[in-house]
């Protein structure tokens, strides 16, 4: 089945800045597609590019198989939350929700009133006094409400809190359960993590990483931490074992996706009285593809 | 009532929270100086080269007494009075009397507008947009950013009041006349910045806020108008405006300074009663509930032009109340002007009018052209609009909907339209009944209806060009605006510029027909309408090919 999203070798310019540099993304129906990159690394590019409002200079972008540029009529299949909400002034709450569903096909009733209340949106205030998390509550909603086979959400959750994150990660379990396609940019790893079936991760314009949170997890040693009868020390024998270190009967190591099997084989035997595996997060992992060769970006860690 | 309000606030014990509640507003002082550097001076620049300007050009239209008289009875006429002033030394008139009479409550208008906006700027824009918050987190007192505001205000009228002078003694005018008609100024300036203070309080919203202002601008506008075209030297009416105030000074007639009194006495009222409110209402909070409205969007708003319609709908209605007012009331003076022109071949000359004919529908024609400027200046305005909601990423989230690039350009364009026509067609009702009644003419009025549409081509000629340069965008709107200035200078003042006949001649508002002086040519009309359709055109083929800037 061809991919709902798909973006090969896109470039693009502003000026002299580079914005994206062979950028790979696909999205195939039903997933949950997590888009992680650092501000500025192009994310945001990608999608406007994918919804037609800029022109790559190379590349091939594909919408439902079209080229997004000429695809106006193919929005009506998709709703989007962009990053930075701004709201239409002199009207209210509840009338940009009509609107923006309304433009692209409509918005349920019945569900529109149930996210209203989920999440506690007065939809009679005039836009001009809604915060920054009400204006994102606005454009969730009209996203939400809209009966569309692909949802586009940049950054949707800058600005709400975590009661709101919450009923947010609610809402897209529901849409995935209801077999639509999700494309969501962040860089709140711990709400990626949540939510995504696969991750793209991508680093001043290009992708340096695309697969499942496990298939990337194989790029990471997992940590353990054990206590035994017997001394766990051994195991810095192995090949694929690491970071041996003691802390009083405790024994940490790190190993390779394929030597635990054998590390855990070793073990057994000397009478395991603890054992701590902790798999490596997708912050270790965001950490480890920006940390590495720019030190700088290890400032970057938890997200917000 | 000021009294009371300041007995209640001594009967707070809050002693030394008091004496802090100005902490920080000289440095507030300084910063909104340096926020306003280049608006202050333009705001002074522009009412002293007023001033320059006409102490230049009166003498050249009015160059003997006899002239100077003639003018005098257009003023004594009601109709002059309501737009001018309550018309004292009409007897004698001189270039002092009329700066008094005529140019004083067009001078104290804009100082008010400027202190409306300059008030508004500082203070509830401020605590709307949240950035005062910022500012009040630090050691800043309660009241200092309001007595920022005031000082801020207080120099900047007394900048206009400066160069007013300059520009005033400049010609060789009186001093102490001079000085009254400064200070005339910048004290209604004043009042109104307080009247600003003021609104300022009430509504949470800066809009809000300095369109309350506005209305009691327009109401002190209309008091005097009304009240001075009752008899000469103004009626029990005028007094209730602050703009009568600074005309009653009779400056370069027969001088009186308590005038200005009234307006001071009220400033200092209006002031006490902004602090007071300011402590007693809540950051961010208006003493007005702000209104809630409807939870769910009917079906006409969910379309690009019923929501471009909802936007504009505000400006369209102020264009047209403002416009027909005008048209109504220059339709009015008709008569008065028709004597002038017959006495002063020279002034119809200015006007491009020749002798013989019917002069009255000729020049009341000359006049919808003048009127259908102002129209185009409207379009050029209403499709710049554009662009803002492009920057602010609007435009973005329409266009992710299912609406394309041609139809949102074209959507607005048809706002734009609609708003236009329905101006030009108020434009021709309002001179037409003016003049009509004026001269016991009612057929006037029919005739003139829709004369104004001649000019639509044309003004959508303009909004074409604002639409091609917002379809390239990066080209920046100064060329539309160069054009339209241009065609509007010489459309204006083309015969007192002595320019070559092939500059003149290309001036598009003069090329249409004056309809209904004489008879409808379709040739420019229809070639108008081409070259509008041909920029739209254009615009949406670049607005297609480009890249969206934000959103």
């Amino acid at each position: 089945m061809a991919p709902i999203l798909e973006a090969r070798q896109l470039e693009k310019s502003f000026g002299s800045v580079r914005a994206l540099d062979h950028l790979d993304l696909t999205l195939d129906s039903g997933e949950v597609h997590g888009f992680l990159g650092p501000n500025g690394s192009g994310k945001s590019t990608t999608i406007r590019i994918l919804l037609g409002l800029l022109r790559a200079d190379a590349g091939t972008a594909r919408l439902f198989g079209a080229d997004p540029w000429n695809a106006v009529s193919l929005h009506s299949r998709l709703a989007y939350v962009p990053g930075d909400v701004n709201l239409w002034p002199k009207i209210t709450g509840g009338e940009a929700i009509d609107l923006i569903a309304g433009l692209r096909g409509g918005a349920d009733p019945a569900r529109r009133s149930e996210l209203l209340e989920r999440f506690d949106l007065d939809p009679t205030k005039k836009t001009r006094s809604y915060s920054k998390g009400n204006r994102q509550k606005v454009a969730l909603v009209a996203a939400l409400a809209s009966d569309v086979e692909l949802l586009i959400l940049d950054e949707p959750t800058s600005g709400l809190d975590p009661l709101m994150e919450r009923e947010f990660q609610e809402c897209i379990r529901e849409v995935r359960s209801a077999g639509r396609t999700v494309l969501l940019s962040s860089h709140i790893l711990a709400e990626v993590e949540a939510l995504c079936d696969r991750v793209t991760i991508i680093r001043q314009g290009r992708t340096v990483q695309s697969g499942t949170l496990a298939e990337l997890r194989h790029l990471r040693r997992t940590a353990v931490v054990v206590v035994c009868d017997g001394d766990a020390a051994g195991v810095a024998a192995l090949p694929g074992v690491h970071d041996v270190r003691r802390d009083g009967e405790k024994v940490h190591f790190t190993a390779d996706d394929d030597a635990l099997p054998p590390a855990l084989a070793h073990l057994l035997p000397l009478g395991v009285r603890s054992l701590i595996s902790t798999p490596p997060s997708l912050e270790e992992l965001f950490l480890h593809q920006y940390g590495e060769d720019d030190p700088s970006r290890a400032a970057l860690s938890g997200g917000r | 009532m000021n009294a009371t309000l300041v007995a209640d606030r001594r009967d707070h014990p809050a002693r030394e929270e008091k004496a802090g509640s100005l902490t920080g507003a000289l440095s507030l002082f300084r910063f909104a100086l340096r926020r306003d550097r280049v608006r202050i001076p333009a705001w002074a620049l522009g009412v002293g080269g007023m001033a320059g300007y006409f102490a230049a050009v009166i003498p050249l239209a009015y160059p003997d007494q006899a002239a100077l008289q003639t003018r005098a009875n257009i003023m004594k006429d009601p109709s002059g009075a309501l737009l001018t002033g309550p018309g004292y030394g009409l007897e004698n008139y001189t270039f002092g009397a009329m700066v008094t009479n005529e140019i004083l409550g067009m001078l104290a208008v804009a100082a008010a507008l400027m202190s409306i906006f300059l008030i508004t700027r500082h203070t509830r824009a401020e605590e709307e947009s949240g950035r005062a918050e910022l500012i009040r987190a630090g050691v800043v007192g309660r009241r200092a950013p309001l007595a920022a505001a005031i000082l801020t205000l207080l120099t900047a009228n007394a900048a206009i009041g400066a160069t007013l002078a300059a520009g005033l003694l400049g010609s060789g005018l009186a001093f102490p006349d001079t000085l009254a008609v400064s200070a005339g100024m910048a004290l209604v300036g004043l009042v109104f910045g307080g009247v600003a203070a003021v609104t300022a309080q009430l509504s949470e919203h800066s809009r809000t806020a300095s369109g309350m202002a506005g209305a009691a601008l327009a109401l002190a506008f209309l008091l005097r108008g009304i009240g001075d075209s009752q008899s000469v030297g103004g009626s029990a009416l005028s007094w209730f405006s602050p703009i009568a105030w600074a005309q009653q000074t009779r400056a370069f007639t027969d001088l009186r300074w308590w005038p200005l009194l009234l307006c001071l006495s009220l400033f200092a009222v209006l002031l006490t009663v902004a602090v007071v409110l300011t402590a007693h209402r809540d950051f961010g909070a208006g003493l007005l509930p702000a209104r809630s409205g409807r939870g769910s969007a009917r079906a006409s708003l969910v379309h690009p032009v019923g929501l471009i319609l909802r936007m504009e709908r505000g400006s369209i209605a102020g264009w047209s109340v403002g416009l027909v007012a005008f048209a109504v009331l220059t339709g009015s003076m008709g008569e008065g002007i028709v004597e002038s022109f017959e006495a002063q071949p020279q002034l119809a000359a200015v006007f491009g009018q020749g002798a013989g004919g019917d002069v009255l529908r000729a020049t009341l024609a000359s006049f919808t052209a003048y009127f259908a400027m102002a129209v185009a200046v409207y379009a050029v305005i209403s499709v710049n609009r554009l662009r803002a909601e492009e920057a602010d990423g609007r435009t973005g989230a329409i266009l992710a909907a299912s609406v394309s690039r041609p139809r949102w350009l074209l959507s607005s364009l048809l706002v734009t339209t609609l708003g236009s026509t329905v101006m030009l067609l108020l434009i021709g009702i309002g001179l037409g009944t003016g003049a009509g009644m004026s001269v016991g003419d009612p057929a006037l009025a029919a005739d003139f209806a829709l004369a104004g549409l001649v000019y639509l081509p044309l003004v959508l000629g303009f909004a074409g060009l604002a639409a091609l340069s917002y379809g390239i965008l990066r080209g920046g709107t100064w060329w539309v605006w160069l054009i339209l200035v241009s065609a509007i200078i010489v459309g204006l003042y083309g015969p007192l510029l002595n320019l070559p006949d092939a500059v003149a001649d290309a001036e598009p508002f003069g090329l249409m027909p004056r309809v209904p002086a004489e008879s409808l040519d379709p040739v420019p009309v229809t070639a108008a309408a081409l070259a509008a359709l041909l920029l739209i055109g254009a615009g949406a083929a670049a607005f297609r090919r480009r890249d969206l800037e934000a959103g």
